[in-house]
């Protein structure tokens, strides 16, 4: 067996407000009828969460489901459980038109914590971060820089931060200069 | 720099996120159709000074097409709207007449 590792292997940063690579997570893209009641008990099934409205996340025991488009859901689990439940929704589908995909090996996530975090983002992001447009539970795909990327907020202060992994390692030295003690406008 | 309500997603987001798609509602031109008509298909374009109709995907977004209407002289953005039409909706219309009167109208 291989051993498969992150686009950093954990590696992570020493400013005020830290990146770090999160390491494995499993990643499924699912596309399908949103609406439809089986695609809802095959998600609630294999996360334990509901599907979420526009533009949010929700949580399970399992794991959780971002909206990514209005036939796109993403489910963020365990690594070595990815497969299983790719099965295991393909299999609940049936012949559903649908699709699942493991494509956790071809994505990298970053943890962006401290105070300051809204920032380290805002000076990539072209929207508004401030804390009453973006909270716990939203969801956001836009671009960090001029790379593709979505977030989410796992708790204050705290974001968790999805991109492809072929531009991970960009993505982490991007996210750690913009994090550089006393670079931060303190606008927020 | 144009700000744009992507119908899809529902997100007001600035141009940066999107990628334009070029002029709207052509029609398509293809196999056993002369070679004028298809020479025009490809190339020819209104490019109007004022009103036009655009296809614009949001890139870093959704990933979706839509439509939008647009002022090409102030960049006034009067509408997006779904991109499974082939013609503008009657309200945006009557919206953008409204605001210019000497607008020709949709053709
Ligand atoms: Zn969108």
């Amino acid at each position: 067996m291989s051993n498969a590792i992150s686009i950093l292997n954990g590696a992570s940063s020493s400013d005020a407000v830290k990146i770090t690579d999160s390491g494995l997570r499993g990643m499924i893209t699912l596309r399908g009828d949103l609406d439809s009641a089986q695609l809802k008990s095959a998600v609630s099934a294999a996360v334990g969460s509901d599907i979420p409205a526009q533009r949010k996340i929700t949580h399970g025991p399992m794991g959780g489901v971002a909206w990514m488009s209005p036939d796109e859901l993403l489910l963020l689990v365990a690594y070595d459980q990815a497969d299983a439940i790719t099965a295991q929704i393909s299999e609940a589908l049936g012949a559903e038109h649908h699709m699942a995909v493991n494509v956790s090996d071809a994505r990298a996530i970053f943890r962006i914590e401290g105070q300051g975090a809204r920032e380290v983002l805002a000076k990539g992001a072209p929207i508004d971060l401030s804390p009453e447009a973006f909270g716990i539970g939203d969801f956001r795909r836009t671009r960090v820089g001029q790379l593709a990327a979505a977030f989410w907020m796992t708790q204050t202060d705290m974001f968790e931060l999805i991109c492809f992994r072929s531009v991970g390692e960009f993505m982490f030295d991007w996210l750690t200069n913009a994090a550089r003690d006393g670079s931060l406008p303190e606008y927020f | 720099m144009l700000t744009l309500k992507c119908p899809c997603c529902g997100v007001t987001a600035e141009e940066t996120e999107f990628a334009p798609g070029g002029e709207a509602h052509l029609t398509r031109f293809g196999p056993g159709t002369d070679d004028q008509a298809f020479a025009d298909y490809l190339f020819a374009r209104k490019n109007p000074r004022g009103v036009h109709f655009e296809r614009w995907r949001h890139a870093f977004g959704c990933g979706k097409w839509f439509h939008a209407a647009r002022c090409t002289a102030t960049l006034e953005v009067f509408g997006t709207y779904t991109a499974q039409t082939s013609t503008p909706p009657e309200e945006l219309v009557a919206k953008i007449k409204a605001k210019r009167p000497d607008w020709e109208g949709f053709a």
